[in-house]
């Protein structure tokens, strides 16, 4: 086991900030390559004449599920280290569904409202003031949701775990059900492409 | 004017040159997609400006366009994973915005937040020496870094709002307000955002994750609908 490096002390602890930096920066920039800086670009996944966010999410959870269930498998990631929130079924739901509405109305979702920022979209730098005024909120109501926000909690849990199915199984699983929804992305992006903005 | 917009419909040619006479070009009738530039003035932009003087002028298309999708997934991916690899954590961003709140707080209202468990989380110093000196925090820098070096290779960086064309820009900057509140009290509950929760959590096949992932798309779809009119 010699991943994570920084937790087994093969990267000094005092690189953290900067590993954070540079991996940010890796983050920020393909999601702009992706044209991932335009509020457009990303709301029309939900109107399904350009589903990029599908594609470059699930490229990406697929890429790196692999990658982590292979170098565990081979005992070079000790996952036991790695950092998993735990779940909390009802107050995921509807987080899930109040942020769901956020992309939509506003356009972005945090990362990517940081990268409009940086390319100069004005509603992204709007955006991101909502976000501070929706943690300020968030902490105001705090005291009166706590009790719910910690509600439902099955502790950390994995997909396989809970279900009792092996880890390999549900990976193999997850990238059928990806390389399905390509598939049909593509065939949705031909049906509603009437609805893309003219150039 | 009719013969540069003339021009501009002819794909894959790069770049135009041509003669303004007197001052009557408007920039807004430009595509979004070109850039014009005046040799004395520098850039204009659609709908900002209009040419002042006469010259030659240079209309550009943007070389780069968009990255294949699945490349770019391919490359998010890879940084993912090397941030399993290297310090055990996944990307986020919305903790980003936690922190900064909760330290602006501290400072300006010690007394108010006293006892407040979700600012007393952020300002821990188990979770950094500093509520300053955070992961997240140098990570959502690093993300600007790297939209802002993207940008500029692919020339994408400028001022702009991004809209649909049926909705004026203020009710487009109050929507992007709106959705910012609702996408940080969102991301509490669910104790992340789309790269913490969704991705981050997704590549682990985090439960959770899940269950929040399926929830974002549903109720994002069912939105969909009703703000058609912002976008489309």
């Amino acid at each position: 086991m010699t991943a994570p490096l920084l937790l087994n002390e093969l990267i000094p602890a005092d690189c953290l900030l900067w590993l954070a930096v540079l991996l940010g920066i890796g983050m920020g920039f393909f999601l702009e390559r992706a044209g991932f800086g335009s509020a457009r670009k990303l709301v029309a996944q939900f109107y399904l004449h350009d589903m990029a966010v599908f594609k470059v999410m699930f490229t990406a959870i697929i890429t790196a599920m692999l990658g982590i269930f292979l170098l565990s498998s081979i005992g070079y990631l000790d996952l036991g280290r790695v950092t998993m929130v735990g779940t909390f079924v009802w107050p995921q739901v509807i987080g899930g569904l109040i942020l769901g509405v956020g992309f939509v109305v506003g356009g972005y979702c945090p990362g990517t409202s940081v990268v409009a920022c940086a390319t100069g979209k004005l509603d992204g730098m709007v955006f991101v003031g909502g976000l501070f005024a929706g943690m300020l909120i968030y902490g105001e109501i705090y005291p009166a949701v706590q009790c719910f926000a910690d509600s439902s909690s099955l502790g950390k849990q994995t997909i396989f775990g809970f279900f009792c199915i092996p880890y390999g199984v549900v990976v193999l699983l997850v990238i059928v059900m990806a390389l399905a929804g390509f598939w049909v992305a593509a065939i949705l992006e031909k049906k509603f492409a009437h609805l893309k903005p003219p150039e | 004017m009719a013969g540069l917009l003339l021009l501009s419909n002819i794909p894959k040619i790069l770049v135009i040159s041509g003669v303004v006479r007197g001052n009557a070009l408007s920039v807004r009738e430009m595509p979004d997609s070109w850039r014009l530039f005046h040799p004395d003035s520098g850039p204009y932009y659609r709908g900002k400006a209009t040419l002042a003087e006469a010259g030659t002028i240079t209309m550009t298309k943007e070389l780069k366009e968009y990255m294949n999708p699945y490349w770019a997934g391919f490359g998010l991916g890879l940084v993912l994973l090397a941030s399993y690899l290297l310090v055990g954590r996944g990307l986020g961003a919305s903790g980003a915005f936690a922190s900064f709140v909760s330290w602006v707080m501290s400072n300006l209202a010690p007394d108010h937040i006293a006892g407040n468990g979700f600012f007393e989380k952020y300002l821990s110093p188990e979770r950094a020496p500093h509520p300053l000196k955070d992961w997240l925090i140098f990570e959502v820098i690093g993300i600007m870094l790297g939209g802002l070096i993207s940008g500029l290779i692919a020339g994408r960086v400028r001022f702009s709002i991004d809209r649909g064309p049926q909705i004026t820009t203020a009710a487009r900057l109050a929507l992007a307000f709106t959705g910012g509140i609702l996408m940080s009290i969102g991301a509490q509950f669910a104790r992340g955002c789309t790269s913490g929760q969704a991705l981050s959590g997704g590549a682990l096949l985090n439960l959770g994750s899940w269950i929040f992932m399926i929830c974002v798309f549903a109720a994002a779809y069912l939105t969909a609908y009703f703000v058609r009119r912002q976008w489309l």
